[in-house]
């Protein structure tokens, strides 16, 4: 079954790895230690993707602040020279320092402490992308179990399904920055009747949960319906109950959609909190910071930028977490056949 | 050995069918009428094949015996009662043309799905998913997971599942269809060590006739639109070996199974 040779080279390499001795004369001992190997080996695999994703993302970054600064040195040359590039000057836009702040100004921005402060700016973005984080998070959390739930109601009869997935859609052509300070006017007038105090961020979380909601439904919905129907009619034959179906097979059928919408929902839930915060006037936020430094650009513009980049940087952390858990749960590819 | 204890459903047949007829879509334009006036008789430990041209009905003379599908009249009793309170019992259990095996599962756990649908204590699952793997000889595959594996294993693993909880009956629906000639002679063989080691009552869905006529103990004929049952052909060549496939008797009975099918046109 295992060639003398492969073996031979297995023992040494599990020798060298881990100083054990190589006495596996038991084959259900030595297949275990090929099985350590093995998944020794898929971490190795994992660590050295994980570090070329990151020198690619450095490389993309250089490349977009280089693509940056070219265009704004043809911007201000075109600016300087307008009345001699009559023609150019008037397809694309000119530039200058104001419009578009230099990269290096841009990446000392981060690490200045703004007038009035002790702390340097990439500390108070931070903390502010971590106050967005607990409101985004909390209204995926809500979102997720709102959106799942309608998913699975409506899995339960095709007619409430026709009937309702239209408002589900509805729903999401309301304009968010209409019902934002509704919602943060009723909770703080009207959700006293609460065990406990509702604070603002709540009612941002609420905002971010009503972009969640919704890619979670229509994914989770298809991928509730995804089994075949000899998977349902293997169940029935087994008198599975509905519960008993709904967990065995339809939920773990649908983890590669809801998958796909959680990271849909994520991001959606990050940019649903930094606009609830801006149109609810929330305080100390990433939405906070965006509408503070544009009131003051002309004083600081990189600011702007930094408060932008650390908005970009909060929606890839989000993906990238959801990424992870479903590498874990879903993401179990490449297994060869046997035949 | 068998969970069947002294019960007084093993007198009753396997199946008894009187006089059951399906519309699909009674009354509408795509009114389709599946099957008529069917009777059909099988007695424990029985292995009987449902063969005819395709869109006769078997399949869904299967399902009227597995209670997936209801009759439009007539009645269909299993271990003398109702099909749906014998589905509601446990005492069949089907295999499906595709594995159907969950993805996320690996093997052991798929073949403890059904003993876990219906409460089994951990312990006991596992214990009995290695016996079901020793049974279709798959032991060292157990932690592997379906998509590792070929179609004919799978099948073996969904064979393994279908009698985890030790069923009666086994409904098969065109289990070895999907299987290239070789793997599914081999599977054929399989499947008869099986049964005689359980002494379980097969209902085999197929369109082969050699399948059919090397696998059951009697051939059920059907013909299409409605579907009926034209011919139930009693098929008794002893205990099979893999020279029963050359055996003038196994011939005679092919040709007078073809015979019965081209009579049902």
């Amino acid at each position: 079954m295992i060639d003398p040779a492969r073996q031979a080279s297995a023992e040494t390499e599990i020798d060298t790895a881990d100083g054990a001795p190589a006495a596996v004369d038991d084959p259900i001992v030595f297949e275990q230690l090929l099985r350590l190997q093995a998944a020794r080996e898929q971490r190795r695999a994992r660590m050295r993707r994980t570090g070329r994703q990151v020198v690619v993302l450095a490389v993309f970054i250089c490349l977009l602040g280089l693509a940056y600064s070219a265009y704004k040195a043809v911007g201000t040359a075109i600016d300087d020279a307008q009345s001699g590039w009559p023609v150019i000057g008037s397809i694309l836009p000119e530039s200058d320092d104001l419009k578009m702040p230099p990269v290096l100004d841009i990446v000392s921005g981060v690490f200045e402490e703004p007038r009035g402060t002790d702390e340097p700016f990439w500390s108070i973005v931070g903390k502010e992308a971590a106050f967005t984080l607990r409101e985004a998070a909390v209204g995926f959390a809500v979102g997720v179990m709102v959106g799942l739930s309608i998913a699975v109601v409506l899995t339960t009869s095709g007619r409430l399904e026709r009937a309702l997935v239209p408002h589900v859609i509805a729903s999401q052509t309301i304009p968010l920055i209409a019902i934002a300070p509704i919602i943060v006017i009723w909770g703080r007038k009207s959700f006293d009747f609460l065990p406990f105090e509702w604070q603002d961020w709540m009612s941002v979380s609420i905002i971010a949960t009503y972009l969640t909601f919704f890619p979670v439904t229509i994914n989770g919905l298809r991928g509730l319906q995804s089994p075949r129907p000899e998977n349902l009619e293997l169940m029935d034959s087994y008198a599975a109950r509905w519960g008993q179906t709904l967990w065995r097979l339809r939920l773990p059928a649908s983890l590669p959609y809801l998958f796909a919408a959680f990271k849909i929902a994520a991001t959606a839930s990050v940019v649903g909190a930094i606009v609830g915060e801006i149109s609810a006037g929330v305080k100390g936020g990433l939405g906070r910071r965006v509408l503070l430094e544009a009131q003051r650009y002309t004083t600081g513009p990189e600011r702007l930028y930094v408060a932008v980049l650390g908005a970009a940087a909060l929606g890839i952390f989000v993906f990238a977490v959801i990424s992870t858990i479903e590498y874990g749960l879903v993401g179990r590819k490449g297994r060869e056949t046997v035949t | 050995m068998s969970d069947a204890g002294p019960d007084m459903n093993d007198q009753a047949p396997a199946v008894e069918i009187r006089g059951a007829s399906k519309i699909f879509n009674p009354g509408r334009h795509n009114e389709v009428k599946a099957l008529e006036d069917i009777d059909l008789h099988i007695d424990q430990g029985d292995f009987v094949t449902l063969i005819g041209p395709s869109g006769c009905g078997k399949s869904t003379l299967l399902r009227l015996i597995a209670a997936l599908v209801d009759p439009s009249d007539g009645t269909v009793l299993v271990n003398g009662k109702t099909a749906d309170a014998a589905r509601l019992d446990r005492d069949y259990s089907m295999v499906f043309q595709r594995a159907g095996l969950f993805d996320w599962r690996n093997v052991s756990r798929n073949i403890e799905l059904p003993l876990e649908l219906m409460g089994w204590k951990a312990a006991d699952r596992r214990r009995r998913s290695a016996e079901m793997l020793e049974l279709v000889k798959l032991t060292e595959f157990a932690r592997h997971h379906p998509a590792e594996l070929s179609g004919g294993m799978q099948q073996r693993i969904a064979i393994a599942r279908a009698m985890s909880f030790h069923p009666q009956l086994l409904l098969m629906d065109e289990p070895f269809g999907a299987l290239d000639e070789m793997t599914r002679e081999h599977m054929q063989n399989e499947l008869l060590r099986i049964c005689s080691e359980t002494r379980i009552t097969v209902v085999f869905v197929t369109h082969s006739i050699g399948e059919a006529v090397f696998l059951s103990t009697e051939v059920a004929v059907m013909s299409p639109r409605p579907g009926r049952i034209a011919a139930v052909i009693d098929n008794d060549l002893g205990p099979r070996t893999d020279a029963t496939r050359d055996d003038p008797a196994f011939f005679s009975n092919v040709t007078a199974v073809r015979d019965a099918l081209r009579g049902g046109h």
